[in-house]
């Protein structure tokens, strides 16, 4: 309640917190979390991270609107000025991912009342929405703070909190998912603060913009050299970019439907958020990413999550599972992008941000409302879904066909965007790879689809729909699964204003 | 006993040109760091090669305190006080890496006590701690 | 009806004539419970889609190139659609033989007693759709984006039965085709696209020599002749005998008009209007694609012959066939080309002819095997006839349309100095003889063997006690008065009558259609 007060107060005169946006799209759900525990209730703690949620998405709308009508937005915390104090800065790379975090926080907040409470014992349901927000909180700060500490601050509040919604797993190879994840999460985070320790030595700032001027003269050094590696190494552990990807297929798999939903659509995206940041803004005024290989090695380890990571799902009977290594994946062409390295490649890999984050949500949902119904997502008790659940396995396939690149879905934005940057720099393989491995998907994805729809139903399996408040959000993203498909104007446009907001700095 | 020595004289050797060269005034403050090295190493290895969970929490916790002291050692600036104003006090330590270091022992310790849980449940989950054991049962599981 | 239409610009038209169907695969799935009704709103859609592709032809044939553009879909790429003559044809072919379909499909489905039809009717009428979505496609972005539809619409359609087989023929169908047109075709375009900077179809050829030469020419024709696996340039074939399994109106409609049509016709279109024929019959890289399609010409033929099946038989004939039309734009002789665009049209006639007979013998004779057809032809007399004409129009004999197609792509051919070319259409005329004409001997002089034919009786004996033939005169078995003579019933044979004529007709007016067709053709 003392959110509506806020509000209440503050919404007379709109303009005197305006200018706070930026720090508010942080403080409201931090400020927010521990009121969970104090109400307690299942109910209750729901509706106010619902509540949270949907303001925090409004804000990040408005803030994008804002940065691309009017340019960077810098907030001074605590009326320190940069350097010295924490600034947060927006441009259009953050405030792209502000939205899109924004969106799936709110959106499956709808959804995960009825998922929530069919998966956890209702005296901990409290408690993953405390975590809920916590990691909402997190992954926010990530992205808007523009202060390479606190960006690892916020790295650890939405780590923690995530480990914990994955332990709230129904299953127990939950907690051992978790523990894993906990040790390689942390493991990312203290490389990622030894990188940026190794860059204070060497220029005495922290902040991003700062660091950015400050770094090209130094960078000759071999401290500035560890630096980037540890940075690019803890990074690459957080987004699970192959062959750091071990923790994920389990997390997801065996996390609360709810869970997996949110993560899988904005943890990962957020940290490859970060790692762009960090190559193109911080490091953007030195050679580095071109000189020490590292662009290399990242389109060749992109290549091999792409195919790898990919060939590994067409062969997973729990179908989670299945599309957490999808993911494994589909991360490999957003990290594509960041490989190629040009305006075009970048707005490939931030589209596909956007775009995964659409299609992987769906198909989550539609694994979240499977297992409320029958209870498994093992593939050899989906026999006959397509008749005995007709939406979500319409949503399911709506995803399906999105994630080999069907038009008129997402998938194919991504893959045009991609193919054609790699195109115009000439490596032809790029796009061949890119374009081969549309294949494997197809049968990971056609699996499902045939046992679906082309087997029957054995005799007396459960049948019937999840409850409406799961098939809506669900609907929802599979609408836009294909509304941005036909759409692509729309989110290239911005991931464009946005890869030239990071590629800005570039000679 | 002789021949020991005879053994260990040349590794002394070696050992004395190394820590001289690591004091010597082309490498200052160098040594600290390399025993940062050290512990982060050994703690890095304990994570990987520890099958006992809590082996690999402690050894967790190794690797963030190298980390802990790279920071401090770091801000440390020879013959400098503790960051207070005082009369006749020129050279002072950057405080600024103390305060960040501060945080993230914080996380640390969160870190420590969310793992250790886990590890309490996952005890209660499967009667073991052992990650090898735990990992057998997951696989009769996944058949 | 015609008052609301003569309102609506060429544009709306064009919308609407992609929008009908999808509302009648809507109103087929309403209507699921009454299968009258359904069945009704299948054959009404049908009609209605015809009238407004109709309309649309004076349009086109004043010279007028209507063109709208829905939306956006990639920076500097939209969908928009364009309708000019070749276009304009296809819609018209298969429009019409929806219709036709239709009426032959309830009559199939009904004496077959299949399962699921409604499921049936509801992807035929999107196939459809997006069917015409690729005749009116205005850029290749348009094109591909129906094509992919068209792919995934009709899987349910060959894995109709739903048994093992049914299964594994559906995941090699769209398996083929999705990976061929996501592997290559994709990679053409984005190639394409990042060498031109659009997509569009432009008259006389988007790419010019400033844009691509040499051998890479080759290469980039490569990956759309075979990257469009619909167009079944070998190897990429293997689809088009799996789909057999589907029921056979899937096989006549899809595998012989709408599906496979869509595949060559994005073939001579991105002839015509992606590379032009000047570039292609400049290139000598672009040599490789005509052997290519060549040989399966002559191996498809060869294969076909070796057929029992008589449904595998005519599905290497169409691989043959299609190569053909793949083979005249490839040509790149004005001459060649419209005669590959005419081949579509005269082919469609006659394959759907033959598949409507095929199916006839496979519901009302129960037979599948052309070594058990012997003498058939003598109880089935009108469906052996019109297999007999088809089977001329085929091979390339007056007074059958399929005469000039092939008489143009020879002749075009021999203008160009490609001689080989000539020689393979020669011989292949002559395989085609070898595999289609057995079936009509077999049929009408063949003597059915005693003891083959007291297995049948039996066999039909039981088949009758399971599935009664429906009671309705539509759809009851014709005896014509004569004993011995049991036929398919006037649902069945109407179309076949039907798209018969359309073989004879097309002898004496496909001049019509070359004279709509030359403007595209430097005429």
């Amino acid at each position: 309640m003392t959110a509506f007060y806020v509000l209440f107060l503050f919404l007379p005169n709109a303009a005197a917190i305006e200018p706070h946006l930026s720090a508010l799209q942080v403080v409201i759900p931090l400020l927010a979390a521990p009121i969970c525990v104090v109400l307690r209730d299942p109910k209750l703690s729901w509706l106010w991270a619902l509540i949270v949620s949907w303001v925090v998405f409004f804000i990040s709308l408005v803030i994008l609107g804002k940065v691309l009508a009017e340019g960077v937005i810098t907030y001074e915390l605590g009326g320190w000025p940069p350097p010295w104090g924490i600034e947060y800065r927006v441009d259009a790379a953050n405030a792209f991912v502000l939205v899109i975090v924004g969106l799936i926080g709110a959106i499956t907040l709808p959804y995960a009342r009825a998922s929530v409470a069919r998966e956890i014992p209702k005296a901990r349901i409290y408690l993953f929405y405390l975590m809920y927000l916590l990691c909402l909180t997190g992954l926010l700060g990530i992205t808007v703070t523009g202060d390479a500490f606190n960006l690892f601050v916020f790295l650890e509040i939405s780590s923690l909190s995530s480990y914990v919604m994955i332990a709230l797993g129904s299953d127990r190879r939950a907690l051992t998912a978790a523990f894993r994840y906990l040790i390689m999460g942390t493991l990312g985070a203290t490389f990622y603060i030894i990188g940026v320790g190794m860059m204070y030595m060497m220029t005495g700032s922290l902040n991003m913009a700062d660091l950015s001027t400050l770094l090209p003269a130094v960078e000759e050094t071999r401290t500035v050299l560890a630096a980037f590696a540890f940075i690019v190494v803890g990074l690459g552990l957080k987004m699970a970019i192959f062959p750091l990807h071990t923790w994920l297929p389990n997390a997801y798999a065996y996390a609360p439907s709810v869970a997996t939903v949110f993560l899988a659509s904005t943890a990962t995206k957020v940290a490859i958020y970060a790692l762009l940041r960090l190559v193109f803004t911080v490091f953007g005024g030195t050679t580095l990413f071109a000189v020490t290989g590292v662009q290399e090695v990242l389109i060749i380890l992109a290549l091999a999550a792409i195919f790898a990571a990919a060939f590994v799902a067409v062969f997973q009977n729990d179908i989670k599972r299945m599309l957490a290594y999808s993911s494994v994946s589909q991360i490999g062409y957003m990290v594509l992008g960041i490989g190629l390295a040009t305006t075009q490649g970048l707005t490939g890999g931030l589209v596909h941000l956007f775009n995964h984050a659409m299609m992987k949500g769906t198909a989550f949902m539609a694994m979240g409302a499977i297992f409320y119904v029958i209870g498994s997502v093992q593939l050899k008790d989906m026999a006959g879904l397509g008749r005995r659940m007709p939406i979500s396995m319409a949503a399911f396939l709506v995803a399906g066909l999105s994630l080999f690149g069907t038009p008129v879905t997402v998938g194919f934005i991504s893959k045009w965007q991609l193919a054609q940057a790699s195109l115009a720099l000439g490596w032809w393989y790029i796009a061949v790879g890119i374009l081969l491995a549309s294949l494997l998907a197809i049968a990971y994805v056609w699996r499902v689809v045939e046992v679906t729809y082309m087997e029957p139903p054995p005799e007396g399996a459960p049948k019937g729909e999840a409850p409406v408040s799961m098939l809506v959000p669900m609907l929802i993203m599979a609408a836009a699964t294909i509304w941005f498909g036909i759409d692509g104007d729309t989110t290239l446009s911005v991931a464009q204003a946005a890869a030239e907001a990071l590629m800005g700095d570039q000679p | 006993m002789d021949g020991l020595n005879s053994f260990f004289e040349p590794l002394q050797g070696a050992w004395q040109a190394f820590e001289a060269f690591m004091l010597s005034e082309g490498s200052p403050g160098l040594f600290s760091y390399w025993v940062i090295i050290a512990l982060m190493m050994a703690g890095f290895y304990i994570v990987i090669a520890h099958d006992n969970l809590v082996k690999k929490i402690v050894g967790l916790n190794v690797f963030q305190v190298s980390v802990f002291l790279f920071y401090i050692t770091m801000a440390k600036v020879s013959g400098g006080s503790a960051p207070i104003l005082a009369e006749g006090i020129e050279q002072y330590s950057n405080p600024l890496p103390h305060v960040l270091i501060l945080t993230a022992i914080v996380v640390g310790v969160a870190t420590t006590a969310l793992g250790l849980a886990l590890v309490v449940r996952i005890r209660n989950a499967y009667g073991t701690i052992e990650d090898d054991e735990i990992q057998a049962i997951e696989e009769g599981e996944d058949a | 009806m015609s008052g609301l239409l003569s309102q609506l610009s060429p544009a709306e038209l064009m919308e609407l004539a992609i929008a009908l169907p999808v509302a009648g695969a809507f109103l087929v799935l309403a209507l699921g419970r009454w299968p009258n009704a359904r069945d009704g709103a299948s054959l009404l859609t049908g009609f209605c889609l015809f009238y407004v592709v109709c309309q649309l032809y004076p349009v086109v044939a004043a010279g007028g190139r209507p063109d709208v553009e829905l939306l956006d879909m990639v920076p500097g790429l939209s969908v928009h659609l364009t309708l000019e003559p070749l276009g304009m044809i296809f819609a018209g072919i298969a429009s019409f033989l929806w219709i036709v379909t239709t009426l032959y499909a309830i009559g199939y489905m009904r004496g077959h007693h299949e399962q699921n039809q409604t499921r049936f009717y509801f992807f035929f009428a999107i196939a459809i759709g997006s069917a015409m979505g690729v005749a009116m496609s205005g850029n290749m972005l348009t094109l591909f984006v129906f094509y992919e539809i068209l792919s995934i619409s009709t899987y349910p359609l060959v894995a109709h039965h739903g048994t093992e087989e049914a299964k594994r023929s559906a995941r090699v169908y769209l398996g083929v085709l999705l990976s061929t047109s996501i592997s290559l075709l994709l990679f053409g375009m984005v190639w394409t696209y990042v060498l031109a900077g659009t997509l569009d179809f432009v008259e006389g050829g988007l790419l010019t020599r400033d844009h691509i030469q040499g051998p890479m020419v080759g290469v980039l024709l490569a990956l759309y002749v075979f990257g469009i696996g619909k167009a079944a340039v070998m190897p990429f074939h293997r689809w088009l005998p799996a789909a057999m399994v589907a029921p056979t109106p899937v096989s006549a409609l899809l595998h012989a008009v709408a599906v496979v049509k869509a595949g060559v016709f994005s073939v001579v279109k991105v002839a015509v209007y992606v590379f032009g024929l000047d570039m292609l019959s400049f290139e000598p890289s672009t040599d490789l694609l005509r052997y290519a399609a060549g040989f399966t010409v002559i191996a498809a033929s060869v294969v076909a012959m070796r057929q029992d099946n008589l449904k595998r038989r005519l599905a290497y004939s169409t691989v043959s066939q299609l190569s053909y039309v793949v083979l005249g734009a490839l040509l790149a002789t004005n001459t060649a080309a419209l005669g590959s665009a005419l081949h579509i049209v005269t082919h469609a006639f006659g394959k759907i002819t033959l598949f409507f007979c095929a199916g006839a013998i496979i519901v009302f004779a129960h037979k599948t095997e052309i070594s058990d057809l012997k003498g058939l032809g003598r109880k089935m007399p009108v469906t052996f006839f019109c297999f007999f004409l088809a089977s001329m129009s085929l091979i390339g004999l007056p007074p059958m349309g399929g005469m000039w197609s092939k008489w143009f792509i020879a002749l075009g051919a021999a203008e160009g100095e490609m001689l080989v070319f000539v020689a393979i259409l020669m011989i292949s005329s002559l395989l085609n003889v070898a595999y289609l004409m057995p079936v009509v001997l077999y049929g009408f002089f063949a003597r059915p063997a005693v003891h083959v034919d007291q297995r049948d009786n039996d066999d039909h004996e039981d088949h009758a006690a399971h599935h009664a033939p429906p009671d309705h005169p539509l759809l009851r078995h014709l005896t014509f008065g004569r004993d011995g003579v049991t036929e398919a019933p006037v649902m069945c044979l109407l179309p076949i009558a039907l798209t018969t004529a359309g073989c004879i007709l097309l002898f004496f007016y496909l001049d019509a259609i070359r004279l709509f067709l030359l403007p595209v053709f430097g005429g």
